[in-house]
């Protein structure tokens, strides 16, 4: 390669772009280094050197929200910043960071290796951060790579138990399927686009802006219409969208529950990030074929989720499977947002809303969970409002949303969202997920029911079951609960600013 | 626009939620109970006041007191804008004192885990005012959902039945209740989607709407969700099984305030969002609806109303049937009709509140809900009985009370609407007389029965304690003062319904 265009290659690789993802790899090198160099006494303080590297770079995102590098490309393109990529990066901090808060509840319960935990988490999000912002497939798959890797270590953490176990082949197996499919229509649009013979062909067609030109001229492009399908069937399997949720009940039960609830939030984010990226501007002038499959998507998706939900006892699958439903609500948002301007803000919203509530659930699971994490039974929950009313209250507020109940922030994401969908004239969509909300109040409630109307109910012989051992709740975790609930309630009263950034867009 | 930053009636639907916030986050009992009385106390007094100054205050397309705060949300059109009209005035009204009444019997009364109970009635009694006070059409949505929400956990936790009946109530009521709030939801957005107004705010949907009408095909569509939807909230036949279930297990606060104020909520948004802006939608299914009304409410359920035993189940039955009478009024859509609407809605408030505190009272001294098992119960508590007969005649709508205004002018109005309709309603009036009298008689009058026998020698009966006097004499004296002088609310009613004309706005 001739040294000029190597000049020119180094000149567009802007380091400080990329600079959160660079400090929340550093940081996770960091960890290793502090395992190996620390006294075994004092290694109980690495979780929180990784909790704090995650809220420096959030307070440092926060206040440098609009940076320099602000609708540019950088890396030669592999890289496009933008304001909704910042919102996502922070997204995933906050995931990350309430992951590890969470990790510290959940791993004290387990006789495992605690630091690669946490160094694992920190690449993961890093890598979904790189995710959110790229703008071209081979980062594009680099990253989801890196992603999915670190997640498949992460679901089969607690390897004592046979249950995460399966979780673990059952998530490398269905992943490593949804890769190929990914891998496979990347390669079919790359080829399709790279060849002379059709208009606006190009030698850089991995580069979205390039293949979006592409698609523009070949309208009706038989193998690219094949190869957008398989891409949108690859981010499927991330998401939990009907028909590829069929890993997410095991999974979700067996992985622990932080990693569930990483799944359950990180991972879906970064799937709908890409998403929105690809419906709303690279396969935007496919139209005819993406609203169509994501709108049959949606559907299955919402009516899939919750009828599967109904029927679950153990709370992991029941959130997993009402975590689907919660797939196609946005879904719904996705499908809306080429037809209706402010669907893409309402995407965020909900995952953001869906974010402070899901990990409001999962910290009250990962506090009642018991020595067996895959062992979590309705059952659990009886009495829990007496026993431990401040996590029965987090619970309320958390499912609450989730079910979108007024005034919770969950409330405001559908709001939102069917706004958006009534705007974008899809009713039929409308009527599917109204049915859907009407039928997860069903389980939603059933929760709320067990942990509040419900007492003990002893066993027939008469024996008293040993009554277990709560541990107390951390300081740190019981702050973070707090403020998770609250900020439930107060996002749903007043959006402020983010409300007006997202209305405005 | 005031300039005031913080305005009475924010204050009227924060002070609630801010002393419930404040129990939540742990407030010691001594303080909550205290607080408490406050946190009730401060609506009724902004309700009574506006009550009292509204005819002189100075308004602005109708409404008085308008304020707008932001919430961040003002590029969709979603603002908190505050503010009261004739008809929403005596809503507000209502929502101030049967909230004070609910509330000091609550305060009195022995609830378990007294200080998260009153915290959730602060919680509704917030939404409450919040409803009224809202011109934002969202906010009015909003702040319904938000008072709907407690009264599935009280009626769960503190229910009046068993635990497993209570649980299945409550979850009975949730999904009834969602499933109509979304339909109504769906109507709202489609509502705001399709007038272009871009706004929430009902004052410039109103205008724009005006100017734009929807095409009338639309309108039908809409109105067909918001009546089917916003029907499911008010108990319209045949939609209506969740009530007399959720009400016979509801604790008694929840229950006023429920059957009370925030079932009107529906019969509020179609008289002040969906008539004006859908009239033609309306017009569509008025004949329809009132049929439903008379037939299905007034008819099947009050003869049902008859059938009871139990005397919650029995007032929540006839609860039921008295909003009948409400949706024939929509039905008509005329000033007369839609003002006897308004009118039946605050005394039905007053009076079915009255009921559901006096039933209580009477287990209390019973010790069942089972109307044969009680009887001669005048003979210890006089009081009670006095009360509880002046409660049944207003509800059945005699002369005097709050009621018979309603109820009369609907029928004046809907003589014109269809003389079939208006026989089949009045006769519901004597249905409503039946079981209305021969509850009090069972309950009160006649030897006493062998069960009632027993309890009273177990537990002397007392009268009706001052505890109970209290939010029961507030209650009382309204549909008295209202009955004697329907001219206290009409006027400010009349304008607000009446459509501008040139006369009427240069005055």
């Amino acid at each position: 390669m001739p040294i000029e265009a190597v000049k020119l290659a180094a000149e567009a690789n802007q380091w400080g772009a990329i600079l959160p993802e660079l400090i929340l790899v550093c940081i996770a090198l960091l960890l290793l280094v502090l395992e190996i160099v620390l006294p075994k006494k004092q290694h109980a303080m690495i979780p929180s050197v990784a909790g704090l590297g995650f809220a420096g770079v959030l307070i440092a995102l926060h206040f440098n929200f609009t940076a320099t590098y602000l609708d540019q490309d950088t890396f030669n393109g592999l890289l496009h910043h933008s304001s909704s990529g910042q919102l996502m990066r922070i997204f995933f901090v906050l995931a990350g960071l309430l992951v590890c808060i969470l990790g510290q509840v959940s791993l004290a319960k387990q006789a495992m290796p605690k630091v690669e935990f946490y160094h694992i988490v920190l690449v993961v999000t890093a890598s979904m951060m790189l995710l959110a912002q790229s703008n071209h497939f081979v980062l594009f798959f680099v990253a989801l790579e890196t992603l999915t890797i670190g997640l498949y270590i992460l679901v089969s953490y607690f390897r004592g138990n046979a249950l995460t176990l399966e979780a673990g082949l059952k998530y490398l197996v269905s992943g490593a399927l949804s890769s190929s499919l990914l891998l496979f229509g990347i390669v079919l649009l790359y080829g399709v686009a790279g060849n002379p013979a059709l208009p606006s062909h190009s030698a850089n067609a991995m580069h979205f802006g390039e293949l979006a030109a592409f698609l523009r001229a070949n309208p009706h492009n038989f193998l690219a219409s094949v190869g957008i399908v398989l891409v949108l069937s690859g981010v499927a399997f991330k998401i939990g969208a009907f028909p590829f949720q069929i890993w997410i009940p095991d999974v979700y039960q067996g992985a622990p529950t932080p990693v569930t609830a990483f799944l359950a939030v990180a991972s879906k984010g970064a799937g709908f990030a890409v998403l929105l990226i690809l419906a709303n501007t690279v396969f935007v002038s496919y139209g005819w074929l993406v609203t169509p499959v994501l709108s049959a998507m949606a559907a299955a998706t919402i009516l899939f989720g919750n009828i599967a939900a109904l029927t679950q006892h153990n709370v992991k699958r029941l959130i997993g499977l009402s975590g689907v439903s919660h797939a196609g609500f946005l879904l719904l948002g996705v499908v809306a947002a080429p037809l209706s301007p402010m669907a893409t803000g309402a995407v965020y919203f909900y995952l953001f809303s869906y974010l402070i509530a899901s990990f409001a659930v999962f910290g009250v699971m990962a506090h009642v969970a018991g020595a067996n994490d895959a062992d979590q039974e309705l059952d659990h929950y009886a009495g829990l409002a007496r026993e431990r009313p401040f996590l029965a209250t987090v619970l309320a507020v958390g499912l609450g949303s989730l079910a979108g109940i007024p005034p919770l922030a969950g409330f405001m994401g559908k709001f939102f969202i069917f706004i958006a969908a009534f705007k974008a004239g899809l009713y039929g969509l409308l009527a599917v997920a109204i049915v859907g909300v009407v039928i997860s109040i069903y389980y939603y409630f059933g929760w709320i029911r067990a942990a509040f109307f419900e007492t003990v109910v002893l066993p027939p012989d008469g024996e008293t079951p040993p009554a277990p051992a709560h541990r107390p709740i951390g300081l740190v975790a019981g702050l973070a609960l707090g403020t998770l609930a609250l900020g439930t309630i107060v996002l749903g009263f007043y959006q402020g600013p983010l409300g007006q950034w997202l209305t405005l867009r | 626009m005031s300039t005031l930053s913080f305005h009475p009636l924010l204050l009227s639907i924060a002070a609630p939620l801010a002393i419930a916030l404040a129990i939540a986050l742990g407030l010691p009992k001594r303080w909550s109970v205290k607080l408490a009385y406050i946190g009730f106390a401060i609506p009724a007094i902004v309700a009574v006041v506006a009550w009292w100054d509204f005819a002189g205050a100075s308004k602005e397309s109708g409404y008085a007191y308008l304020v707008h705060y932001s919430t961040g949300l003002d590029g969709i059109g979603i603002g908190l804008k505050l503010g009261l009209n004739g008809v929403s005035l005596p809503l507000f009204v209502l929502a101030g004192l049967v909230g004070l009444a609910a509330g000091l019997y609550a305060l009195q009364s022995e609830a378990e885990r007294l200080k998260i109970y009153l915290m959730l009635l602060l919680i509704m009694q917030g939404g409450l005012m919040g409803i009224f006070a809202s011109i934002d059409v969202f906010f009015l949505y909003f702040f319904h959902e938000l008072a709907l929400i407690p009264t599935f956990i009280m009626i769960g936790v503190w229910g009046s039945r068993g635990r497993s009946e209570n649980s299945y109530a409550a979850m009975k009521v949730t999904i009834y209740l969602t499933l109509g709030a979304m339909l109504s939801l769906i109507g709202l957005i489609a509502l705001y989607s399709k007038s272009g107004a871009n706004s929430f705010d009902l004052i410039a949907l109103r205008a724009h709407l005006a100017a734009n009408p929807i095409a009338e095909t639309l309108q039908h569509n809409y109105a067909a969700l918001l009546v089917v939807g916003l029907g499911i909230l008010v108990s319209l036949w045949p939609l209506h099984t969740w009530a007399p279930l959720g009400y016979g297990a509801a604790p008694t606060s929840a229950a006023m305030l429920h059957a009370g104020v925030l079932k009107k909520f529906g019969l509020y948004t179609l008289v002040q969002v969906a008539l004006p802006l859908l009239p033609a939608g309306l017009a569509h299914w008025s004949h329809p609806l009132a049929w439903f009304a008379v037939v299905g409410n007034i008819l099947i359920v009050g003869l049902i109303t008859i059938a009871q035993r139990d005397l919650k189940q029995m007032i929540g039955y006839s609860s039921v049937m008295h909003m009948g009478y409400a949706f024939l009024g929509i039905a008509t859509a005329s000033v007369i009709g839609l003002g006897g609407v308004v009118l039946l809605m605050v005394a039905h408030g007053l009076s079915v509140a009255l009921l559901f505190l006096l039933a209580t009272s009477i287990f209390h001294r019973t010790h069942t809900f089972t109307m044969e098992d009680m009887g001669g119960l005048a003979q210890k508590a006089p009081v009670l009985a006095a009360f509880f007969v002046a409660a049944t005649l207003a509800s059945i709508g005699l002369p005097g009370f709050a009621n018979f205004w309603g109820e009369l002018t609907i029928f004046v109005a809907l003589w014109k609407f269809s003389p079939l309709i208006t026989a089949l309603a009045v006769a519901g009036v004597v249905i409503s007389a039946v079981y209305g009298l021969r509850s009090a008689a069972r309950i009160f009058f006649g030897a006493p029965t062998e069960a009632f026998a027993k309890v009273a020698a177990s537990h002397p009966p007392t009268d009706l304690r001052w505890s109970e006097k209290v939010p029961a004499l507030i209650l009382l004296a309204t549909l008295l003062f209202v009955g004697f002088w329907p001219k206290s609310l009409s006027t400010s009613i009349d304008a607000a319904l009446t459509p501008p004309t040139p006369q009427v706005a240069a005055k």
